[in-house]
């Protein structure tokens, strides 16, 4: 069972109800549950919609899932008449290596998703919504599937919500494991029933998403946001974090940090206290190396470079990106060669395969790194594994082609003199992984 | 009411399914949960379970197939009772994932995708399973067990042998 940490820096918003047994209907209810869907029914049908759109856009929420869309713009796109259904999706295929932030909300406030869900199909005018959980979160989908029960029984879901007149249904969802799964289109695929593959875009899901209806997807932690948001108004939420970037969000810190856990700090909040402070600096004494700032596709950030605030402008300003918001801490000891083979050897492994620039790239990268692993390296290959990288940016039908690629750049351009040495037989730090390790498997 | 006159499946599942169907606008969307469902009651996913739910769906069983062989977690053989499956991602290779694989397929006495020769265990190095807080992790069919150790592993498997472990389905 995943720990619960707390620090002092944090500011609780959609971490406010962890630990206090909200799973549970009545607790949730105490806790001011269903309040913020029954403060947007109280508009009045005319104006409802308009009236969460506005909260949700002074809200300066950006997408929680990496890519930073602005939530209430996403919600306003949606057009307002449609010959065919809309639909809610909600994102819970957490699975950018070192992103677990959907899991605790999973967890903890299973019914701030269904209650999101809800105020975004109220939103956007949409009848019904889905929740789409990874297959590995069973325990964590039997705990949104009572959340939703509950709420049907309570009368909350089903005809006549509140007594506003307004129908809505929630229908869950599980995965059966696929990293790319997590993309948009590919999850709207896998939930038609097919394989995860990505669609061309445009059309956006706005218009063309699920079954042919307009969609909006997002997130899981990005839609549990949304009741917190309209209870406190959009201005307020806006102030914890910085400008264009706002509120908080869940960090998930983890690797050679003291205490690793899901940290919710305000948006703009140094790196190098999230490291140090909130997580209890680098493991054991050690000295910092690297960090991957949001997930496993985040280019890396050196020891020097992490005088940076954690919000989406000024990650994109230093390189890199805010991505999931899982930052993973690596200290000295860690081979970036190593380390390296290890996240492409990921992406090879989860390339749907639909993309030639993807699909080839991704395993051109690996045999190379999977050689120079094995002694026979020369420093060719570095440039190969560069150009490979480049020549993926920009080519797919989905991120997944740039989400191999970026960390790719990040470790041979920022750490090329480790690859040099590593070919030249100077290997340093320990022994991440086996030259079996990296080929073995799958 | 299902269109299947002799289900393979118990008639809880059965009627799982009869019901799963009808949640969606187009019955397909079942499929990727079907699959899963009927791989945690026989083990794995059977070619008689391939042509049930081919059935239910009003589909060919190529088009299951397609899609049963893209998702990771599906399998066509049977796996151990209980799979152990060892996460050696970035969070967890950093706090010793690696080492608890090693340790399990010590201990197991299997590698990689296989079975132990009483059926009881089988394992698998698996990609991240969102547990990178609490690394190194593993789950065991869908338990997860986090912070772990090589002691603790011993621990794990100890109480999956004697058959005290949890089977979360």
């Amino acid at each position: 069972m995943p720990t619960l940490v707390s620090h002092p820096d944090e500011v609780k918003v959609v971490s406010r109800r962890f630990g206090m047994g909200a799973s549970d209907i009545d607790r949730y209810l105490e806790l001011d549950g269903y309040k913020a869907v029954q403060l947007a029914l109280s508009q009045g049908p005319d104006q409802m919609a308009d009236w969460i759109i506005n909260v949700m856009k002074a809200s300066g929420l950006r997408g929680r899932g990496g890519a930073g869309f602005p939530t209430g713009m996403k919600w306003s796109f949606v057009p307002k008449q449609s010959p065919k259904p809309k639909y809610v999706l909600v994102n819970g295929d957490e699975s950018e290596p070192g992103t677990c932030k959907d899991h605790v909300i999973f967890l903890h406030d299973p019914h701030s998703v269904v209650e999101g869900t809800m105020i975004a199909g109220l939103a956007i005018g949409a009848k019904l919504g889905f929740i789409y959980l990874r297959g590995e979160y069973r325990y964590l989908l039997k705990n949104v599937e009572k959340a939703v029960a509950d709420a049907y029984a309570r009368g909350f879901l089903g005809k006549n919500i509140f007594g506003s007149g307004v129908d809505f249904d929630i229908v869950t969802q599980t995965g059966a494991g696929a990293y790319e799964v997590g993309e948009e289109s590919a999850l709207m695929e896998s939930l038609e029933g097919k394989r995860g593959v990505p669609r061309i875009k445009p059309p956006f899901p706005a218009v063309v998403g699920l079954y042919g209806g307009p969609t909006v997807i997002n997130n899981a932690e990005t839609i549990a946001n949304a009741p917190h948001i309209l209870l406190m108004g959009g201005e307020a939420y806006a102030k914890l974090g910085t400008e264009r970037n706002g509120g908080t969000r869940l960090f998930g810190i983890s690797g050679h940090v003291e205490r690793p856990g899901v940290y919710e700090l305000p948006m703009g909040y140094k790196l190098r206290d999230a490291i140090y402070k909130v997580a209890g600096g680098i493991k054991d004494g050690k000295k910092l190396k690297a960090v991957v700032p949001g997930g496993s596709s985040c280019p890396v950030l050196t020891a020097d470079e992490i005088d940076v605030g954690l919000d989406f402008d000024q990650m994109a300003k230093a390189g890199t990106m805010l991505g999931s918001g899982g930052i993973v801490v690596l200290d000295e000891t860690v081979s970036i060669p190593e380390f390296a083979m290890r996240v492409i050897s990921f992406y090879q492994h989860e390339s749907c395969g639909w993309c030639i620039p993807c699909r080839e790239g991704t395993d051109w990268i690996k045999k190379t790194l999977t050689r120079v692993h094995a002694g026979g390296g020369t420093r060719k290959d570095i440039d190969n594994v560069q150009y490979l990288a480049e020549n993926m940016m920009g080519r797919t039908f989905c991120p997944l082609g740039d989400a191999a690629a970026m960390p790719t750049l990040g470790f041979v351009k920022k750490f090329r003199k480790e690859f040099e040495d590593y070919i030249d037989g100077h290997r340093a730090g320990t022994n991440l992984i086996t030259l079996d390790q990296l080929v073995g498997a799958h | 009411m299902s269109n299947v006159a002799n289900t393979i499946f118990s008639p809880e599942l059965a009627a799982r399914f009869d019901h799963l169907v009808t949640l969606y606008p187009v019955k397909r969307s079942a499929l990727v949960p079907m699959l899963l469902y009927a791989q945690d009651e026989i083990g794995y996913v059977s070619d008689a379970a391939v042509s049930e739910i081919a059935q239910r769906l009003s589909l060919e069983e190529l088009d299951v197939r397609n899609v049963l062989s893209y998702y990771s977690m599906l399998r066509t053989k049977p796996a151990g009772k209980y799979n152990v499956q060892v996460c050696t991602n970035i969070s967890c290779m950093l706090r010793g994932g690696y080492t608890v694989l090693e340790h399990c397929k010590q201990q197991l006495g299997i590698g990689h995708k296989e079975v132990t020769p009483d059926g009881l265990f089988s394992l698998e190095e698996v990609e991240c399973i969102g547990a990178c807080c609490w690394a190194p992790a593993m789950q065991v069919n869908y338990d997860f067990h986090d912070d772990l150790t090589p002691e603790k592993v011993d621990v794990v498997l100890e109480m999956y042998r004697k058959g005290q472990g949890k089977d979360v389905k």
